[in-house]
């Protein structure tokens, strides 16, 4: 039995100790890692809560990160509860086995703390990893403090292992901003975590060796596209699981999280759409730029993956101006949140919004909130003219000449 | 092999996460439809094992290792009285030619050769390796 851990009602936590927290309490059977900055922390915290008698479950040391999600995906499929951690390149190299969790409906959590892809190299958070991980059949959570990261850590258990799901699923955090920023933080006792978050039910486990079945079978043109939609059926109707998992997890805590979290959007012209730890910078800026008469919201999508389209259209049907910031680099189109946005809108027949999209925070890149009232301040220029008078793609912080893209 | 009419489920009824139960009733092991034995690759094959049963030891690697179950064997008493799985030949309607029998195969001279699909089997026993 593993041992409890004495939790104070509030602890002093960057976002990686609150993750690792999460996947101890959540008593997890099996986490295969391989450390990379800066997820690793989470690895770290977590195998000496396990060498100190606080987790009952195994570590598995691996060569890489490929091996260490071939490794999840092995234990899951004997049926255990498994979690990792990772962040850029360490994501980038599982992205082949990403795809096979998730097509053999494992649900295994990975706690992702968000960082820039090489080349050139930079340990600091944007959100190119979790773009990356974007069609691989996973769930992706962001959080946007360590509090967040916490809380959906633990929800993501739920959520993934939930029999309408079984789906795996990433917590995202921004590199640094969250992972190592200390913060107060309000833990469920080790008990009541566990108990919301539940004992685990092993599906088709490969260790009931009276039962053998085949993990990884092949599927050629009769068979590939009927698993695949099958598959992709299981995580357009998980937000219905999510909800319901959100909503219990706020008659326990009192903290309530949303498909689409917003921010003094009901009366608002303007609007930004942006994910992370920018969407608290921009709440101090929608204060500011309202004090300045500007009526700015705000609207976060709380998962990358699924989309939750419809919600998002719906907050953002009385705006007039929106702009989409994308933490990760376009590469030749419009980033993939203002794809997201535009998409929505216009299935849901508001096509016409008019969205701009804006580039921050590459590599760690700074965006205060001045940076962030600019850009405020520019949308309604668009709202104001009832037309786009701004460039499509702008670059915020951005040293040298001014670019932007039409 | 192509899969049969009655084997196509829609995409609302395939297996889930395409885990494939080896058995419809583990109990009484009643194999499944999807049980390598009924749904074969055979089809596969373009080069065939033979098995030389003068040089077989029986030491059962090549049963243990094949990964479609190909290998025929017969119970039979060993000098000691102890019950043993003679190996009798290869099962051409499960065997897709992978040749990881040849390759385990721990006798000298190998008692498993891989040989063109359309040779036979007299012949390519006539064709086996001596020893110089
Ligand atoms: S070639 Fe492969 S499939 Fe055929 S008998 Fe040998 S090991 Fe089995
Ligand atoms: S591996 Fe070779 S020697 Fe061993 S049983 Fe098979 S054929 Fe015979």
């Amino acid at each position: 039995m593993a041992l409890k851990y004495e939790l104070k009602q509030k602890e002093v936590w960057d976002g990686n100790m609150a993750a690792a927290h999460a996947l101890r309490q959540a008593q997890v059977d099996v986490v295969a890692a391989y450390p990379i900055t800066p997820s690793t922390p989470i690895v770290q915290n977590y195998s000496q809560f396990l060498a100190d008698g606080y987790v009952d479950g195994e570590f598995v040391m691996v060569e890489s990160e490929h091996s260490a999600m071939s490794a999840c995906v092995g234990a899951a499929a004997a049926g255990g509860r498994v979690a990792t951690a990772t962040s850029s390149q360490g994501y980038a190299l599982m992205v082949e086995v990403l795809y096979q969790a998730s097509g053999m409906r494992l649900p295994i959590v990975m706690t992702v703390v968000n960082r820039a892809l090489a080349s050139p190299l930079n340990i600091h958070g944007d959100h190119s990893d979790m773009y990356l991980g974007r069609d691989a059949g996973w769930i992706h959570l962001v959080a946007n403090n360590p509090q967040e990261a916490y809380d959906l850590t633990l929800c993501a258990f739920r959520i993934g292992e939930d029999e309408r799901v079984r789906l795996p699923v990433t917590t995202n955090q921004d590199g640094f901003l969250v992972s190592h920023t200390a913060q107060v933080v309000e833990p469920l006792q080790d008990e009541d975590a566990y108990k919301f978050v539940g004992e685990y039910k092993a599906k088709n486990p490969m260790l009931d060796t009276k039962n053998p079945v085949t993990y990884g079978a092949q599927t050629e043109e009769e068979w590939h596209f009927e698993h695949k939609a099958n598959q992709h059926k299981a995580l357009m109707e998980s937000p219905k699981v999510v909800k319901e998992v959100f909503d219990e997890f706020e008659k326990l805590t009192g903290r309530k999280y949303n498909l689409v979290e917003s921010y003094k959007i009901e009366d608002a012209d303007v609007a930004l759409v942006l994910m992370g730890s920018a969407y608290e910078t921009a709440i101090l800026a929608v204060d500011k730029a309202r004090e300045e008469g500007i009526k700015v919201g705000l609207v976060m999508p709380r998962m990358f993956r699924p989309f939750p389209y419809n919600e998002l259209a719906e907050k953002l049907k009385n705006v007039k101006a929106i702009a989409a910031l994308d933490r990760s680099a376009p590469m030749g189109t419009t980033g993939a949140l203002y794809n997201e946005t535009a998409g929505a809108l216009m299935a849901n027949g508001y096509g016409d919004k008019i969205i701009t999209n804006y580039i921050y925070g590459l590599g760690g890149r700074d965006t205060t909130v001045e940076h962030i009232l600019e850009v405020i301040r520019e949308t309604n220029e668009n709202a104001k003219a009832g037309k786009r008078v701004t460039d499509l793609q702008g670059f915020i912080n951005l040293r040298g000449p001014k670019l932007s893209f039409n | 092999m192509a899969t049969p009419k009655e084997m196509l489920t829609t995409w609302d009824e395939v297996q889930f996460g395409a885990v494939l139960p080896a058995f419809e009733d583990p109990e009484h092991k009643k194999r499944s439809k999807f049980h390598s034995y009924n749904y074969t690759v055979a089809d596969w094959r373009v080069e065939k094992p033979v098995f030389n049963r003068e040089l077989c030891i029986d030491c059962d690697f090549c049963w243990v290792s094949c990964p479609d179950s190909c290998f025929l064997v017969e119970e039979v008493l060993n000098k000691r009285g102890k019950k043993q799985a003679k190996i009798v030949g290869i099962n051409y309607n499960l065997c897709k030619g992978c040749a990881v029998c040849v390759e385990v195969c721990p006798t000298p001279i190998k008692s498993l050769l891989m040989f063109p699909e359309y040779m036979d089997n007299e012949e390519a026993l006539k064709q086996w390796p001596k020893k110089d």
